[in-house]
């Protein structure tokens, strides 16, 4: 009876050292997003590039789009424009332009400058539709399925490697159910 | 001189400390409000910079937290209200003080089990230190006898 208490800091090492190892290799930073399985808020915004043309939740009906969250202010989003450039031009994805807490101007000459792969630009200086989806740092990029349910959110920076493990595969998968 | 020494160290002590307080000002009604305010954003957490909660944080989406919080409060919502409105955004996370469930009641609980378990191990010790005290007594009598004899002897004008 005894020699079975001898085993209890082992088992209790061990049962720790499971649980803990789990922990190992995630990235605390990466939050999950309290919107998977949810319509995207709504919203009644400006396009960044037509002041008078309002755009809601709408646009999001009928194709599985990305949403990419940026500003000019992040250097990040710099880092992965080119991506997405590739992305809307050799993939033939739609991405739609969330320009967050930025400034109309700045954005138009950062576009004209690096190209523009966003098929519709949503304008929220003021970052309501940012908070509304969670955003708490760009750049961020949702799947939006046809339904425009949100189904992932990357954040950080999309690159080939990101785009082939995490957001193609999602990409595909609700291409499929139209 | 050492005047103006002890005044600069106030300066660093005292100063700075109201400088840091974030730039935006709230204006409250009742000084309870502010209280409630103050708890509600000590209680929720930045999903930015991760180990502060938005009182704290200078982080910008800390600023829109608080700015959420105050407009909702001035439009007369509860608490659970306001706090269940940022983790429909945010998430689970923004909680310092998760909910009760199925998946955080371990976390509650284990305070409760720590200290269940250390009454058990002290309850064991206890009692198995008084069964073994039972079976034989601490000393025969011949050690008493002469331990007695011992304590006797100890006269106060002996010098060690």
């Amino acid at each position: 009876m005894k020699r079975v208490f001898l085993f209890i800091p082992v088992i209790i090492a061990v049962v720790l050292g499971v649980f803990l190892f789990a922990g190992i290799g995630k990235d605390p930073n990466k939050l999950e997003s309290a919107l998977i399985g949810k319509p995207v808020p709504e919203f009644t915004l400006k396009d960044l590039h037509d002041e008078e043309r309002e755009l809601t939740r709408e646009l999001f009906q009928g194709q599985v789009s990305l949403l990419n969250v940026w500003g000019t202010w992040c250097p990040a989003c710099r880092d992965e424009h080119d991506d997405l450039v590739w992305l809307a031009e050799e993939k033939g994805i739609r991405i739609v332009g969330l320009n967050y807490k930025d400034n109309r101007d700045d954005a138009l000459v950062w576009l004209d400058r690096l190209g523009d792969p966003y098929q519709v630009s949503i304008y929220d200086p003021r970052g309501r539709l940012g908070f509304d989806l969670g955003v708490y740092g760009a750049p961020e990029t949702y799947v939006i399925d046809a339904e425009g349910i949100v189904r992932h959110r990357h954040v950080g920076v999309v690159n080939e490697k990101v785009w082939e493990q995490d957001i193609e595969p999602l990409v595909n998968q609700y291409r499929e159910k139209i | 001189m050492v005047r103006a020494v002890m005044a600069a160290l106030l300066l660093m002590a005292f100063g700075p400390s109201s400088m840091a307080q974030s730039d935006d000002v709230y204006s409250f009604d009742s000084r309870a409000e502010e209280q409630r305010f103050q708890t509600l954003i000590s209680e929720l957490r930045c999903p930015k910079c991760q180990n502060q909660n938005i009182a704290d944080s200078n982080a910008p989406i800390s600023k829109d937290m608080r700015e959420e919080v105050y407009q909702m409060m001035s439009k007369g919502a509860r608490d659970e209200e306001i706090v269940d409105a940022l983790v429909s955004r945010f998430g689970e996370f923004v909680r310092y003080k998760p909910e009760v469930d199925r998946r955080t009641i371990l976390l509650w609980a284990t305070p409760v089990i720590a200290v269940v378990v250390g009454f058990l191990v002290v309850a064991v010790i206890v009692l198995r230190a008084r069964r073994n005290g039972a079976g034989e007594p601490a000393m025969t009598d011949e050690e008493r006898a002469r331990a007695s004899r011992i304590l006797a002897e100890d006269d106060p004008d002996r010098t060690p």
